[in-house]
Order: C-alpha cells, then sequence, then structure tokens
C-alpha cells in the first residue's frame, strides 16, 4: 500500500427523490489499500460503491480516478470503467456466453487486444479461480459460488488498477461463501486496491487495511479493522457491531 | 381438379408462389432489419432517435396495409416518380416490398424491445463495467439475448407477414391472391376447388414454419 491515492471522493451527494442516500460522503482510497464497506441495510454503501464507475451518477461532490475526474458520459468514460473491475452480488455474468467467452469478451472488444494473447491470460485467471476445467461451460450451468468466482476472472481480465465488489457473497449459499472469500483475500494479498461492500466481519477483520462505516447515507466512521472492531467510537457503529456480533 | 391439370394454370399458381415467397423472403429480411434498428433507436439515449423509433411504430403499426401499399404505387411511384425497375412487375415487387417492410418493422421492434425487457438489467450494467460502449452493450450483449427470447413471437409476425404480401396483388402483381381470382374468373364452375388449393397451399407450408420456430425458440434459448 502507498501513499498516492487512487480513488477520491469528495463531499459526494446523491438523492433518489427525496432520500439522500450520500450525504457528504468523503473517502480516499490510496494505490494497493483494501477497504471494507459496512453498515446497515439502506446506508447507501452500495451506492458508494457504484458510483466510484459513474453506474449510480452523482448529483453533488467530485469523484476522481487516478488524478483525473469522473468523465460524465461517453468513450471517456468506457475507458475509465474498463480500468474499474466490478463484480456484483448477481454476478451478472453474460448469459448467452461462455465461461471462457465471459472472461475474454472485454479485453477482445473493449481493449482490441489480440484473441490468443487474451485466450491464454482468461485460461490463467480461470484456472487461478479454480474454474479452468469448466471454460466451455455456460453460466447457469455454474454454482452461485463458481459464477462469481468466474466473474472476479472476468474484471480482472481487463487487468484493472482497482476492484470493486459490491456485496459479491450476499447471494450466495453459506457453503460457497469461503470460496469466493478465499480469491479476494489472496487479491487483497497481492496488492490489488479493492473496495469491498460486505457483510463479511471475518473478511473485513483479516483482508482489510481500513473498515469504513456507513449509516443513513453518511460516513460515519473509519478506522483500521482491529480498531474498528475492538472499540468503535460512534453509537451508530456500536449499536451495529453489538447486533451483527453478539450471534 | 382440371384446373391444375392445364400447363397454363398451373403455371399461373406457381408464379404466383414464387412471387409471395420472393416478397415474403425480401420483405421479411428488410422488416428484420430495420425492426431491429427502431427498436435499438427506442431504448438509445438519444431523445431524436427515441422519438423517431416510436414515431415510426406508432404510424405504421396502426395504418392499413393495403393503404401502405396503395402509397407505395400511387405516392412514390406514379407521383414522385420513384422508378425501382425497369420490368414492371419487378418494380411493383420491389414497391410492395417497401411496403410489407417499413409495415413489418413496427411489430418486428415492439417484439425485439419487449425481448430487450427480458434481459436482466444486471447483464447491461455487467457490460457497461468492462467499458463497452452504449452500442457494443445492447449489440454484444442485450440483442443477441433478446432476439432468442422472441425468436416464437418472430416466427408469428413472419408468418403474417407472407400472407400479408398479398396485398401487393392490388397494385397489379400477380402474385397468388391475384393468381386465384383469374383462375377462379376462368374457371367459375371450379371456385371451391381452386380455392382450397390456394388456401391448402399457404397452410401446408405456414403450419411448419410455426413449428419449426416454436423449435427454434426453445433450442436457442438463453438458460439463466
Amino acid at each position: 500500500m502507498s501513499d498516492e491515492a487512487l480513488i477520491v471522493l469528495d463531499k459526494v451527494n446523491k438523492w433518489f427523490g427525496p432520500l439522500h442516500v450520500l450525504n457528504d460522503v468523503s473517502l480516499t482510497v490510496a494505490k494497493g489499500e483494501v477497504v471494507v464497506v459496512i453498515g446497515p441495510s439502506g446506508s447507501g454503501k452500495s451506492t458508494l460503491c457504484r458510483s466510484i464507475n459513474r453506474l449510480e451518477p452523482i448529483n453533488d461532490g467530485t469523484i476522481t480516478f487516478d488524478g483525473q475526474a469522473l468523465p460524465a458520459e461517453g468513450r471517456p468514460l468506457a475507458r475509465l470503467r474498463s480500468e474499474v473491475g466490478m463484480v456484483f452480488q448477481s454476478f451478472n455474468l453474460f448469459a448467452h456466453k461462455t465461461i471462457l467467452q465471459n472472461v475474454m469478451l472485454g479485453p477482445l472488444k473493449v481493449r482490441k487486444e489480440k484473441p490468443a494473447v487474451v485466450r491464454d491470460r482468461a485460461m490463467s485467471l480461470l484456472d487461478r479461480v479454480g474454474i479452468g476445467n469448466q471454460a466451455e461451460k455456460y453460466p447457469a450451468q455454474l454454482s452461485g459460488g463458481q459464477q462469481q468466482r468466474v466473474a472476479i476472472a472476468r474484471a480482472l481480465a481487463m487487468q484493472p488498477k482497482a476492484m470493486l465488489f459490491d456485496e459479491p457473497t450476499s447471494a450466495l449459499d453459506p457453503e460457497m461463501v469461503g470460496e469466493v472469500l478465499e480469491v479476494m483475500t489472496s487479491l487483497a494479498k497481492e496488492g490489488m486496491t479493492m473496495v469491498v461492500v460486505t457483510h463479511e466481519m471475518g473478511f473485513a477483520r483479516h483482508a482489510a487495511n481500513r473498515v469504513v462505516f456507513m449509516a443513513d447515507g453518511q460516513l460515519v466512521e473509519s478506522a483500521p479493522p482491529a480498531e474498528f472492531f475492538a472499540n468503535p467510537k460512534s453509537d451508530r457503529a456500536k449499536d451495529f457491531l453489538s447486533k451483527i456480533l453478539t450471534h | 381438379m382440371d384446373v391444375f391439370s392445364d400447363p397454363l394454370n398451373r403455371d399461373v399458381y406457381i408464379t404466383g408462389f414464387l412471387w409471395i415467397l420472393k416478397l415474403t423472403v425480401a420483405g421479411g429480411a428488410g422488416a428484420l432489419v430495420l425492426g431491429v434498428l427502431l427498436a435499438a433507436m427506442r431504448v438509445s439515449p438519444v431523445p431524436v432517435l427515441r422519438g423517431f423509433g416510436t414515431a415510426w411504430v406508432n404510424i405504421f403499426r396502426n395504418t392499413p396495409l393495403t393503404l401502405i401499399i396503395f402509397f407505395c404505387y400511387f405516392g412514390l411511384f406514379s407521383t414522385l416518380g420513384l422508378s425501382l425497375a425497369d420490368d414492371i412487375d419487378l418494380n411493383n415487387f420491389w414497391l410492395g416490398v417497401i411496403g410489407v417492410a417499413v409495415y413489418t418493422a413496427a411489430f418486428v421492434c415492439e417484439a425485439i424491445r419487449s425481448g430487450i425487457n427480458t434481459v436482466p438489467p444486471g447483464q447491461a450494467e455487467a457490460a457497461r463495467a468492462i467499458g463497452m460502449t452504449f452500442l457494443q452493450t445492447l449489440t454484444i450483449v442485450i440483442l443477441p439475448q433478446a432476439g432468442r427470447a422472441v425468436i416464437a413471437p418472430l416466427g408469428s409476425i413472419l408468418i403474417a407477414l407472407c400472407k400479408n404480401t398479398t396485398i401487393v396483388g392490388t397494385i397489379g402483381l400477380m402474385e397468388s391472391s391475384s393468381a386465384m381470382k383469374q383462375l377462379i374468373n376462368e374457371n367459375g364452375d371450379n371456385v371451391i376447388p381452386i380455392f382450397l388449393v390456394f388456401a391448402g397451399t399457404f397452410a401446408i407450408v405456414l403450419i411448419p414454419t410455426g413449428y419449426a420456430f416454436g423449435w427454434l425458440a426453445n433450442r436457442l434459448a438463453v438458460k439463466r
């Protein structure tokens, strides 16, 4: 982890109608840093994550990625998105493409790389997430955990500067959560910059450099995991942790 | 059935259905291309294109095909002088193709658009998230899935189109319905058999077409 900032959100505001989902949120993520965002449902953490690659446009404030303000639309925005990997709660693998095609599509169509090069990289990524032998299958033939690992490989195939995870394990059967978290942990260890929205406190504890706690659209607390879990400062965070850690 | 044992009559019958076949193929291809383009316009972020697509659908879906074909002949050809071939039959054929295609494109557009609605929004989000442009997202991720979802309705539209091409007879092309009329005029004692042969020919071709589209729809369905 370096001191150089990769993602900077400055006084970001967003409303869904009358609902103030992001309220003056400021957050800086350094290169190589792993930030885990936690908080109760409806606190705006998914919206925060999705605003970083502008899948969710913001109403006010600025977001900079790698020194550049987020482009509003068009090709510049597409180029920025190609540098930010995103993993969704519901996997969102392209249903009409095979696993291998899913992973190869971005580099081929967006980056116009050579098919042979892309295929090699895609296969090694699939091997890495443990699905190399399923390359010719379709998403619907795989389990949720397998699909999510393919989704991670698909994002990595673009060789992104940062990865966003929007509740990547929330739609999984309990016994498949581990395999996905394992891949994410190894990514974190390799120095990938990551913003992870999750309810997996175990992952937050052992893989995060920093835990950010959100409630009611506000960024309430930000601290290293050991400190945050042992000694939350705000009442809102204390209340949240008491509810989830007692079970 | 002696009507059809006369080679001249048989020729009228065969030529009529050949026109229908050609009109269906050319009109269907035109309608498919136009319809997909219109559907793309109707979901595009550009208001002018959306308006154009909506206007097209509203105008052509709600106008009788006969009027459109008449307009192609009397408007495009007679008044505006749009001549598409030197041969009079071929000219009428292409005018008919235009009319049938612009009309059917409205229905194809709406079928494709309903297909787009069956594709989960997450598919487009994932495509955008890896850096695809709107056009790439549409052509690589959305339309292939939308198209597979609406193969059966597209089959119905094609069948309707095939039968609708008989309207091109009104501007002088000797397609099957005009051929039937001519044979009936010349063989007043054989009206029912002539009618049954023409109607039967349509049914014999179109019933398997319907089943083929049903089979294709199942085979190409996107598993989720």
